[in-house]
């Protein structure tokens, strides 16, 4: 199998479709099952009482934030390095997905922090970082549609995705560098989980949920993005009216 | 089913941070099936030559 038939968008643009698809259905399945274990039954905890179920939302969120980030750099890398086109699509099409997952890290945090810290908002190391991470997706959003031209516009916005990735490491080693009000990591690659196994589990289904989704949505927008971008392509007129 | 509701106390924290994900999830997966069908109608309605700007310079500087 050649690989590289698929940095062509043409040969990209069904194979796209159909991971879309299959990743709409597994979010879909890991969802229910991941929210049936978070809110019914996972116990409640014995300090937090309810609110920490947020966890199950906040987590993911979290994760994805950073981890869509990384991939559009990765992309952008790609599309600087070898000038396709298709990788800084992909990078564009990442970035409002991350933006919305950052949104929400901050968002379930605040109405997480709010019963168990005292305070929706500090400027803590860890929130403060993420705050950022929401800035730069804004930022390489925003500098997509302050340029004209398509092919400049993918160069300056995989050179800020490239830039802002200093902030990754930042982010996740921020509760180990500063002593602020965010807490430790509970759960990490180098020792057991700080938790109990059915809130581990719940907490990790809603993980591939929210990973599911990001591909679906990223997926369906890149190939809105080919569509738009390649209209003047013959091949784009036939799967349009196909 | 109330109790649930009520996530002991906490419902307003619980259900914000649950209602937030929820909204966001529905309104990216309407915004990006509308977009790819825009997109959709649009190409099919492109003529290659007369293809607005950006379209003719990905077309004549291909990566």
């Amino acid at each position: 199998m050649n690989w590289f038939r698929y940095a062509s968008p043409a040969s990209f643009y069904p194979l796209a479709g159909r991971i879309a698809r299959a990743s709409a259905a597994a979010a879909v399945i890991l969802a229910v099952a991941g929210l049936a274990i978070g809110l019914v039954v996972a116990p409640t905890d014995a300090t937090q009482g309810e609110a920490y179920r947020i966890i199950f939302i906040h987590v993911p969120a979290s994760w994805m934030a950073m981890f869509v980030y990384f991939v559009m750099a990765v992309w952008s890398a790609l599309a600087l390095g070898f000038n396709t086109r298709l990788s800084a699509m992909m990078a564009q099409a990442l970035a409002p997905t991350g933006a919305l997952m950052a949104f929400l890290a901050l968002w379930t945090g605040a109405f997480w922090g709010r019963p168990t810290w005292g305070t929706y908002w500090a400027w803590d190391a860890r929130m403060t970082s993420t705050l950022i991470l929401l800035f730069l997706y804004l930022g390489v959003i925003a500098l997509r549609h302050a340029v004209a031209d398509p092919r400049r516009a993918d160069r300056a916005c995989a050179l800020l995705s490239l830039v802002g990735a200093v902030n990754l490491p930042i982010i996740y080693f921020s509760v180990r560098w500063w002593n602020t009000l965010h807490q430790g990591a509970s759960v990490s690659l180098s020792s057991a989980p700080k938790m109990a196994t059915v809130m581990l589990t719940g907490m990790l289904v809603m993980t591939f949920a929210a990973w599911a989704y990001c591909i679906a949505v990223s997926l369906t927008r890149v190939r809105a993005i080919i569509l738009e971008r390649e209209a003047a392509a013959g091949w784009v007129r036939e799967v349009a009216t196909a | 089913m109330s109790e649930f509701l009520a996530m002991g106390g906490y419902a307003w924290y619980v259900w914000m941070a649950y209602g937030a994900v929820a909204v966001v999830v529905v309104a990216e997966t309407l915004a990006v099936r509308v977009r790819l069908r825009a997109a959709r109608t649009a190409a099919r309605r492109t003529d290659p030559a007369a293809a607005p700007p950006a379209a003719r310079f990905e077309r004549e500087n291909p990566a």
